[in-house]
C-alpha cells in the first residue's frame, strides 16, 4: 500500500482501449487528485477526435498532450497519433525518437519515464491489448515502489498484454475494468488530507 | 469547483542516476563543449541507457569514463543521442498550408533566406525543395539546412535515401499538395533514390548548435520541427530568442505538430497565420 500521496496516473492500452477508457473516465471524479496520462495505440494519422470523443465521457479535461504542458491533477493528458509521450517532474515531453515495439506513442515510455520522474507516487495501469507493450514499464513502476494495476484478463476485449504483464511481473492488483476507476479513487485519496 | 490548478510536484530528490547523467552533461560540455545540459531529461535518459547496453556498459559513471577518454566514443555518443526520425513532407498539412499561406508571402520578396534548424537527414529540406521549386520560387531562394550533429548533415547533404522509403514519402507527397509525378525528383539506383542535384543548388548544409552557436543570418522562414521537444524551456527560451532574433520583421516561424509558443516569453511577439499547422508570424 502506498504512503505517499499519488501524482500520477499512467495508463497505457492498444486494442479494445477506446471503450475501456471510457468506462475508467467516466467513473472518475472531475476533483481527481492524480493527473492522468494515456498511451493508446493508434494510427499515425489518426486526428484529434479521440480527444473530443473521450471528452463527452468525462467530466476532467481531456488534451491531447502538447510539448511542455503542465501536469495538473484531475486533468487527463492523451498521447499524440505519432510522438511517444514522457513525464518529466511536473510537465510532460514529446519525442519523435523510433517507434518502441512498433509503437509511437509507446506505453513503455510513458510508463518508464513517470517512474523515473514520480517514482513511489506513479500508478500504472494496463488496460486491453494484443501485444506486450506497457509490461516492461509496469516493471519499472514496480521496481520504483509505485502502483501497478492490470485490467483482469477475462474483462479484456484482448487479453494478450494484461496477461503477459500477470505472467512478467508480480502485480499489486488484477481488477475487472469496471472496478478500477474506483479503486484508482479509493487509491489517490486516501492518503490526501 | 474544480481544483485549482498547481501542477503536480515533482518528484522529492535525485536518484543516483539523475546525478551521473548531470555529471556526464557536465564532463563532456566542458572537455568537448557539446552543451546537453539543458535537455529534456526524459527522452535524454531514454537514450543514455540504450547507448549504455550498446557500450556494454552497467553504469552512467562507466560511459562518462569511457566518453572522457575517447573521442571515437564521444562520436558515437553524438550519433546515439541526437539522431532523429524524419520523413519527407512529413505532416502533410503542414505542407499545404504552407503553400497556401505563406508562398503568397514569400512572392513578395525577390530574395528569399530560409533557415532550417535541426534539419537531421534532410528529408524536410528537400521537400520544401521540391515546393518551392513547384511555385515557381526556388530560384530566388537559399536555404540554410543546419544542425549540430556532423554525422547526419554528411547524409542531409548526399540526398541519398533508400528506395524503399520512396512509397511513403510519394503518398506523403501528394497529399501535401504535390502536382507532379515524385519520381521525377530522383534517380533509382540500386537500393537508393538519389534526389536531383538541382534540388540541393540553393541548399548551404552547415554545422550549428542551437545551445551554443549565435545567429548568422536574417531570415523571411524559419523552420525548426520537433527539435525544441528535446530541450527543456531554459534552452527552449534560449532558442526562442535566437529564432526570434534571426526573423525579419513579419518573418515566418514553422514549428512541430504538438509544439507551441503558449507560455513562452515570445508569445506576443508573433501572431497565429495557421494555428493547427504551427505558422507564426514575427510582428513588426
Amino acid at each position: 500500500m502506498a504512503v505517499e500521496a499519488v501524482e500520477i496516473v499512467v495508463i497505457g492500452t492498444s486494442l479494445g482501449g477506446l471503450s475501456a477508457l471510457q468506462v475508467i473516465l467516466r467513473n472518475l471524479s472531475h476533483q481527481f487528485p492524480a493527473a492522468i496520462a494515456i498511451a493508446q495505440h493508434r494510427h499515425k494519422e489518426s486526428n484529434a477526435q479521440l480527444s473530443q470523443f473521450l471528452q463527452q465521457h468525462s467530466s476532467m479535461p481531456i488534451k491531447e498532450a502538447e510539448d511542455k504542458d503542465l501536469l495538473h491533477p484531475g486533468h487527463v493528458y492523451l498521447a499524440p497519433p505519432d510522438y511517444h509521450l514522457l513525464v518529466e517532474p511536473g510537465y510532460l515531453s514529446l519525442s519523435t525518437d523510433e517507434p518502441v515495439s512498433y509503437a509511437r506513442p509507446s506505453i513503455d515510455v510513458l510508463f518508464e519515464s513517470a517512474a523515473d520522474s514520480y517514482h513511489e507516487r506513479t500508478v500504472g495501469v494496463l488496460l486491453t491489448g494484443a501485444n506486450r507493450d506497457g509490461v516492461q514499464g509496469l516493471a519499472r513502476i514496480a521496481a520504483v515502489n509505485g502502483h501497478t494495476i492490470v485490467q483482469d484478463p477475462t474483462t479484456a476485449e484482448n487479453a494478450t498484454m494484461p496477461q503477459a504483464a500477470i505472467q512478467s511481473i508480480p502485480v499489486d492488483q488484477i481488477l475487472p475494468l469496471s472496478d478500477i476507476a474506483p479503486y484508482l479513487t479509493h487509491l489517490c485519496f486516501s492518503v490526501r488530507r | 469547483m474544480s481544483i485549482p490548478l498547481i501542477p503536480v510536484m515533482p518528484a522529492a530528490k535525485s536518484t543516483l542516476e539523475d546525478i551521473e547523467i548531470q555529471l556526464l552533461l557536465e564532463g563532456i560540455y566542458q572537455y568537448y563543449g557539446f552543451d546537453f545540459r539543458d535537455y529534456a531529461l526524459a527522452s535524454l535518459k531514454r537514450r543514455v541507457r540504450r547507448i549504455m547496453q550498446s557500450e556494454e556498459v552497467s553504469t552512467i559513471s562507466a560511459l562518462q569514463d569511457r566518453i572522457l577518454h575517447d573521442a571515437n566514443c564521444l562520436e558515437r555518443f553524438l550519433i546515439g543521442l541526437t539522431v532523429h526520425v524524419t520523413a519527407m513532407f512529413r505532416d502533410p498539412s503542414f505542407f499545404v498550408t504552407f503553400r497556401r499561406r505563406v508562398v503568397p508571402l514569400l512572392r513578395t520578396y525577390p530574395f528569399i533566406r530560409i533557415w532550417h534548424a535541426g534539419c537531421s537527414t534532410g528529408q524536410e529540406v528537400y521537400s520544401m525543395a521540391i515546393l518551392l521549386h513547384e511555385e515557381g520560387l526556388y530560384h530566388r531562394c537559399r536555404i540554410y539546412a543546419t544542425d549540430m550533429n556532423d554525422y547526419v548533415l554528411q547524409q542531409a547533404k548526399s540526398g541519398i535515401y533508400s528506395l524503399r522509403l520512396m512509397q511513403e514519402y510519394t503518398h506523403l507527397y501528394l497529399r501535401a499538395g504535390g502536382t507532379r509525378s515524385f519520381s521525377e525528383y530522383y534517380t533509382a539506383a540500386y537500393e537508393n533514390a538519389i534526389f536531383r542535384s538541382f534540388l540541393k543548388e540553393n541548399v548551404v548544409f552547415s554545422q550549428h548548435n542551437l545551445a551554443t552557436d549565435n545567429s548568422f543570418n536574417e531570415f523571411n522562414v524559419i523552420l525548426c520541427r520537433n527539435v525544441l521537444i528535446y530541450f527543456n524551456s531554459t534552452l527552449q527560451k534560449r532558442v526562442h530568442q535566437l529564432f526570434y532574433d534571426s526573423l525579419c520583421s513579419f518573418g515566418i516561424l514553422g514549428l512541430g505538430r504538438q509544439e507551441t509558443l503558449k507560455l513562452t516569453p515570445f508569445e506576443q511577439h508573433y501572431e497565429e497565420l495557421d494555428r493547427d499547422n504551427r505558422l507564426y508570424r514575427r510582428l513588426h
